[in-house]
């Protein structure tokens, strides 16, 4: 079995890369491959897409590379893949990507990404640091997480959701703050799982088990 | 609710730990990336290692040492010390670190931060501040480890960069560094209250109370310290414990 985690040219892929091996080799779940090839993707019985930094320059960074689009498309729709996005990966999943300018995402999860507005004033943007996770679903991704777990965030966009059932868990930062999405064949998480110790380590042993 | 985050800093040299005294006087104490291991399992929110002696010709270290780490911890690193240009951000980001931090070349150019923040995001983009008290009220960058005064304001220099993408600012008071009396809080408190962003308080933690007065007056978002936690005087459990004591959130996990 591969996990294919798609480098395209995104920031730090190395912790990631690194997390998913080490959980990969722990719950036997075979090769972890981080590639930008589109036919690696097609082949792929897993797939992870990373992303940091603007969600225009991310989707830019995807649409650049010849064939990657498609074959993520068709692994995710066709072959109903289990597909995890991070971060900004997790925030390309919804129909509407509004920072800086209006972007389309995958539409897989409708709603829209917008600026994170603290109610309070005195919260800083961007939401940097763990929050504990309030878990909104059940989920086989989310097996042995619980409410008052920690995860690391680091962003100043948030998804909004249009469906609550696509809700899995949240965060609350002067209001709730979508942390886990969540359909079909796809997850999504706004924090790091590969930076989350404990939490993230499960999360992502239970991402490469999971069988949708 | 968001935690406040406790980062021990391990300030690094040719690959290996040293901690300074007011930036002299430095003691050899340890494998970087062994010390770091201690701390993700004490439970610290995050790591920085700070390059004290970054030249050209050593860079390679440094990346070699964030691989190291980003393979053993499962925790957010940030690495600054000697980060000039756009291409070491890419660098030291693709060796494993997940924030970096930059500190005279933001003071030179501080468009070198607006070109960093475009190409990867505000949130792995840290600016350091290293601010020395002038007269009561007024404090000024000082750049090359606190030896080379700019005469540039402390407070409009953290708007100016800010306002060109920096996510963070880690801010060092050159007074107190080292001298364990705590954090400068007047100085910790007039950048945190001007700018949106965390600002991580650093420089002068002796007691567990200087964290708790770092979040509680000066308004950090972040404590740093090196001294109290790589000697040993007090752990990470232990800092963590005093913190929530005072009322302040900490990650305290099952």
């Amino acid at each position: 079995m591969t996990t294919v985690l798609i480098d395209y040219d995104s920031g730090n892929l190395h912790s990631a890369e690194k997390a998913f091996q080490r959980m990969a080799l722990e719950t036997g779940a075979g090769k972890v491959v981080v590639t930008a090839d589109p036919d690696a993707v097609a082949r792929a019985d897993r797939i992870v897409l990373p992303g940091d930094g603007a969600f225009p320059a991310c989707r830019r960074g995807l649409q650049a590379i010849d064939g990657l689009e498609e074959a993520i498309t068709e692994a995710v729709e066709a072959r109903a893949v289990p597909f995890l996005g991070i971060c900004v990966g997790m925030q390309m999943l919804t129909t509407w990507g509004r920072e800086y300018e209006d972007v389309r995402g995958f539409g897989w999860i409708p709603g829209e990404v917008t600026r994170i507005t603290p109610t309070d004033p005195a919260l800083k943007v961007p939401h940097m640091g763990w929050n504990d996770l309030v878990i909104d679903a059940v989920h086989p991704v989310l097996d042995g997480l619980q409410t008052g777990d920690h995860a690391y965030f680091v962003h100043s966009y948030a998804m909004r959701v249009t469906e609550a059932a696509h809700l899995l868990a949240h965060a609350e930062y002067g209001g709730p703050v979508t942390a886990i999405v969540g359909t079909r064949n796809v997850v999504g998480t706004q924090f790091h799982p590969e930076k989350s110790q404990r939490a993230g380590l499960r999360l992502i042993a239970n991402f490469l088990g999971w069988r949708p | 609710m968001l935690k406040t985050r406790i980062i021990p800093c391990l300030d690094v040299a040719d690959g290996r730990v040293v901690k300074g005294v007011n930036f002299v006087d430095l003691v050899d104490a340890g494998d970087p990336v062994e010390q770091a291991q201690a701390y993700d399992a004490a439970g610290a929110d995050e790591l920085c290692f700070l390059d004290i002696h970054a030249t050209h010709e050593n860079r390679g270290t440094m990346y070699d040492l964030a691989t190291r780490t980003a393979e053993q911890c499962f925790m957010p690193l940030t690495i600054g010390g000697g980060v000039r240009t756009v291409d070491d951000v890419r660098n030291l980001l693709l060796a494993g670190a997940d924030k970096v931090s930059f500190n005279s070349a933001a003071v030179a150019d501080p468009d070198v931060v607006a070109r960093a923040a475009d190409r990867f995001g505000s949130q792995c983009i840290v600016v350091a501040i290293d601010a020395k008290t002038v007269s009561p009220g007024k404090w000024e960058i000082f750049t090359h480890g606190g030896r080379k005064p700019t005469g540039i304001d402390a407070v409009e220099f953290a708007k100016t960069v800010v306002a060109r993408g920096a996510g963070e600012i880690l801010l060092t008071s050159m007074d107190r560094d080292g001298t364990k009396q705590g954090f400068n809080i007047p100085l910790t408190r007039a950048i945190a209250d001007a700018v949106p962003v965390p600002v991580i308080a650093s420089g002068g933690v002796g007691t567990l109370d200087h964290l708790v007065e770092g979040v509680t007056e000066g308004h950090a978002s972040a404590v740093l310290a090196a001294s109290i936690f790589h000697f040993g005087t007090y752990s990470i459990a232990e800092a963590k414990a005093h913190m929530a004591a005072a009322g302040i959130p900490v990650r305290l996990d099952r």
